[in-house]
């Protein structure tokens, strides 16, 4: 019987493909990781540190976590209350309330930001009614902010509502027959049983809100120390030829970006077993 | 309005749902349109249409089409390799798959810059080699002078040219190729493959008549995922194409730089054209995947 079944003839096929995806994936995804680190680290440790005793970059890092501790929490609770209504409800409209929750995905994030300096720039009525009163939205925290809760707005509402439409309502009509309020469905049984997939949304909807560069360069004005994000700092020090410096805060957001990475293969291990 | 449930919360989840998502997305995008509308159609012509915006579409709407290309036949074979073979690394490269989702795009864009850079461990290859291709066609009477950033001297310029442009789009498109064909390509019935063999059909005819039309539609939905994040992408692009007008300059680019110049009018005039096309391809995604459910 030896060798019927698998003449070596019929290994070429199969290892041609699986030697063609290792080279694209080790020249286009494991070469720039690396990369990151190696021009980092380049010209030794203590530099590699050194770019971290600039004050600016910890403004920029603080106003990256400011942010996403803004944007994250709202786009959770939106996200699991467009996810219970679209789930557990039959209603008319339900495909176009599915169709707008995407919406953001479908725009440039470069439009994104544009949208929101034509609402509050100061041509407007509304800019110039905000400009009379000294509220700055633009070329300040709270565009960058909008900005991000804009780009990152779908990821939790996406992994939520085909995870919650696939379990049904009869878990949920079970507890409230046996007299359990609504608070209570939602946080014991519900909850329960979509965590993993909420945990999931959580995390992509906080990376992309830390590391979003294209929305957010539109509307920060770029202020050194004031409106400069992770992404938009590292773009300022790229610019002005401070690689290593560049390359160490981009080390923060790559290793931000692992984890991810690490988080969703466990969550989809744990979800299979 | 809605059927009957006894479950509760209808009203709050809806209510606040659709008043967060009119704050936040509805009324700044109809703002959008609202301000182009005051443009005059003059006014919106001229500021879409300009030799330098024309110059930019070809260059983005080129770009992208070539990079979701790429990643169409590449992440065909990735996803096939994934599902169908075990290897060592699989789960590596499984999880590697989704890193241009989890890397924010200026890390990307440096990242890729620094690499395809004329000194970087890529860029300087593509320079030596380029320019030996140059000089062994020219011994033999080819003509290699009308591709732009090929020459004798620097060989093929990978950093601040269109090839740049291309390599940032392939590496953001790469991930949707391979997560919409992954799930079709583990729903095929390996029996109707076994069928076709048995009745005589060699394995090339098996992939071309069975394999191929049943996962046809994911694959058309992954290629126009990645065409049209390509079309809007702007963070991995910008480091590397070095942004020369009428050359490296993508749409996207050149909306900013309308913005920085106060250029209001023309900024929008042409995110209305970007958004065009971004709507006509969700429609186009939408009909892939009805096709692909009827066909179940």
């Amino acid at each position: 019987m030896k060798n019927i079944s698998t003449p070596w003839t019929s290994r070429i096929v199969p290892t041609l493909l699986v030697g063609t995806t290792f080279l694209f994936v080790a020249f286009f995804l494991v070469l720039p990781l690396i990369s990151i680190f190696a021009e980092a680290l380049h010209k030794g440790v203590a530099a590699y540190f050194n770019s971290f005793k600039d004050q600016y970059a910890w403004s920029a890092i603080r106003l990256t976590l400011v942010t996403a501790a803004i944007a994250v929490p709202l786009n959770i609770v939106f996200g699991v209350m467009a996810a219970w209504c679209i789930a557990k409800f039959e209603f008319w409209g339900k495909s176009v309330l599915i169709t707008l929750i995407d919406l953001p995905f479908a725009i440039s994030p470069v439009i994104a930001g544009l949208v929101f300096v034509l609402a509050f720039g100061q041509r407007t009525a509304l800019g110039s009614w905000l400009l009379a009163h000294d509220i700055k939205i633009i070329y300040a925290v709270p565009g960058i902010v909008l900005a991000t809760i804009f780009v990152t707005f779908p990821f939790v509402a996406r992994e939520l509502i085909p995870l919650m439409q696939e379990q049904g309502t009869l878990e949920e009509e079970a507890a409230v027959t046996l007299g359990a309020g609504g608070w209570d469905v939602f946080w014991r049984v519900t909850l329960p049983n979509i965590k993993w997939g909420l945990l999931y949304g959580i995390i992509l909807c906080n990376a992309r809100a830390m590391g979003e560069f294209g929305a957010v360069s539109v509307v920060s004005g770029h202020i050194r120390g004031e409106t400069n994000t992770m992404p938009l700092y590292i773009e300022t020090l790229y610019a002005s030829y401070s690689t290593v410096a560049a390359f160490s805060i981009a080390t923060l957001l790559a290793a931000l970006a692992l984890v991810t990475l690490v988080a969703k293969s466990v969550i989809e291990w744990r979800e299979k077993y | 309005m809605k059927k009957h449930s006894v479950l509760p919360g209808f009203g709050l989840t809806l209510g606040v749902s659709v008043t967060y998502l009119s704050i936040v997305v509805l009324i700044p995008l109809a703002l959008l349109v609202w301000s182009t509308m005051s443009l005059s159609f003059a006014d919106f012509v001229k500021a879409v249409g300009s030799k330098q915006v024309i110059a930019s579409y070809k260059l983005t709407f080129g770009a992208a089409f070539l990079a979701a290309l790429v990643n169409a036949v590449f992440g065909f074979i990735a996803a096939w390799s994934l599902v169908r073979y075990r290897f060592f690394g699989r789960r590596v490269v499984d999880a590697l798959i989704d890193m241009p989702f989890a890397m924010p795009t200026a890390v990307s864009g440096i990242a890729l810059t620094a690499l395809c850079a004329s000194n970087g461990w890529v860029g300087s290859l593509a320079a030596k080699y380029g320019s030996k291709l140059v000089i062994f066609a020219e011994e033999h009477g080819l003509d290699f002078m009308n591709i732009p950033y090929l020459n004798r001297y620097d060989g093929l310029q990978l950093a601040y040219s269109q090839f740049g442009v291309f390599i940032a789009l392939t590496f953001i498109g790469l991930p949707f190729v391979v997560r919409t064909l992954q799930p079709a390509l583990e729903d095929l019935d390996r029996e109707v493959e076994e069928a076709a063999e048995s009745l005589g059909a060699t394995k090339f005819q098996t992939f071309r008549r069975v394999i191929l039309p049943s996962v046809f539609p994911s694959l058309m939905t992954g290629f126009t995922l990645a065409f049209a994040r390509a079309l809007g992408e702007y963070g991995s692009v910008v480091f590397i194409s070095g942004n020369l007008p009428y050359e490296t300059e993508i749409t996207s680019l050149l909306i900013v730089a309308k913005l920085q110049q106060y250029d209001y009018a023309g900024a929008t005039a042409i995110s209305v054209v970007m958004l065009t096309a971004s709507f006509a391809l969700m429609f186009v995604i939408n009909f892939t995947q009805y096709l692909a459910r009827r066909r179940k």
